[in-house]
């Protein structure tokens, strides 16, 4: 991993043989020497065999976590090695690298804590399962009085993050289902975030985690966990300013 | 109802015995093992006092005295679960922050070793 701290790229896998090799060289032709580390899952294939023959850095844990888990575990390790930027592209080979200097330019450029690749900005839209879409559409509804304004897709993964909401979700990141909470987390900081249009390809590999069948308890879940954060309004702490 | 009081009588002195075998086998530890012990004593003193069991049904106004023991019992299984769930929530979350821990060592470790490795090869 190269010493200049700037900005590092964390992808989560879990068990993305198919996948890993054509997301990390995807990132290395768009972001030529950032460095790239894989969080792994504790894969059972071989992910970790092929994302260092790729290239990149790789921390596995010693038991599966799920996402929430394995994403802290990189954010806790990029704010420990005193990185700026953080930008998280999933390891299923949806996220198109072509579009992290988009995230990256926002992050730097706008003073937003954190920027979401925005998944239904797209000229060709995002095609997703009709059930999927209607719990976008009503995390959106509920997210738009929490957060003060829209949030188009709250559900997407391809997020970049700066050092001041790095240092936040080190210490307390949703561990399922992380991303609508991960919001709130912030909102509750008084934390800003944007969201830029991203291109999002067909899943490579594999099937989602949130399968039909656990929709019901995902959106029970996300809702505690919403209701919760708002519980916990602590407001701006001292020396977390927003930059501008 | 003698033959309930009886039966919950019994059951009261086999719970404690699982318990206290439980404790001596260190299967469980002496902090979980109190609530269990006053639930069996509770349980076994209400059952052996039908003089006690009157009175709390009356101030519940319960018309069948034995009903207090099924309310005791569901109340300490309720809380006993609720307990169950706190320890294991904490239980999971030091478990994440150690396999984080564990994770974010054994990286570094092997940047060390990777570095010691190519240090090696440079001396040969």
């Amino acid at each position: 991993m190269a010493d200049n701290r700037e900005l590092i790229i964390i992808i989560p896998a879990f068990n993305e043989e198919a996948a890993i090799v054509g997301v990390i060289q995807g990132i290395q032709q768009a972001m030529p020497g950032v460095p790239i580390l894989v969080l792994d899952d504790s894969s059972k294939d071989g992910t970790v065999a092929l994302a260092r023959a790729a290239g990149a850095e790789v921390v596995t844990l010693p038991h599966h976590l799920g996402l929430g888990g394995l994403v802290q575990t990189g954010y806790k390790l990029a704010f420990s090695l005193g990185y700026q930027y953080v930008i998280r592209v999933d390891g299923d080979g949806q996220h198109d690298p072509e579009d992290i200097p988009t995230i990256y330019q926002q992050l730097r450029t706008s003073g937003a804590e954190m920027v979401i690749g925005c998944r239904t900005n797209t000229e060709d839209g995002w095609k997703t399962s009709i059930v999927r879409r209607m719990g976008i559409l009503f995390f959106r509804a509920v997210l738009r009085p929490i957060l003060g304004r829209p949030v188009h897709d709250p559900t997407s993964g391809f997020v970049g993050v700066n050092r001041a909401a790095l240092q936040v979700f080190a210490g307390s990141f949703p561990l399922e289902y992380p991303e609508i909470e991960a919001l709130v987390v912030l909102q509750r900081r008084k934390f800003r975030f944007e969201e830029v249009p991203v291109r999002m390809h067909p899943r490579r590999t594999g099937r989602s985690s949130i399968t039909a069948y656990k929709s019901l308890y995902y959106i029970a879940h996300v809702l505690l966990g919403v209701f919760v954060n708002i519980l916990k309004y602590e407001g701006r702490t001292a020396g977390q300013k927003p930059r501008k | 109802m003698e033959r309930l009081l009886w039966w919950t009588s019994v059951l009261s002195v086999v719970l404690i015995v699982m318990v206290l075998t439980a404790l001596r086998r260190a299967h469980i530890r002496v902090e979980y093992s109190v609530t269990w012990l006053i639930a069996g004593v509770a349980l076994f003193a209400l059952s052996r006092s039908e003089t006690a069991l009157g009175w709390i049904a009356s101030a519940l106004g319960l018309g069948y005295a034995p009903t207090v023991l099924v309310l005791v019992a569901g109340f300490i299984l309720v809380v006993m679960f609720f307990w169950t769930c706190v320890v294991i929530s904490r239980l999971r979350d030091d478990n994440i922050a150690l396999a984080q821990r564990v994770a974010i060592l054994e990286f570094h470790l092997n940047r060390v070793k990777s570095l010691g490795d190519s240090t090696a090869g440079l001396n040969r």
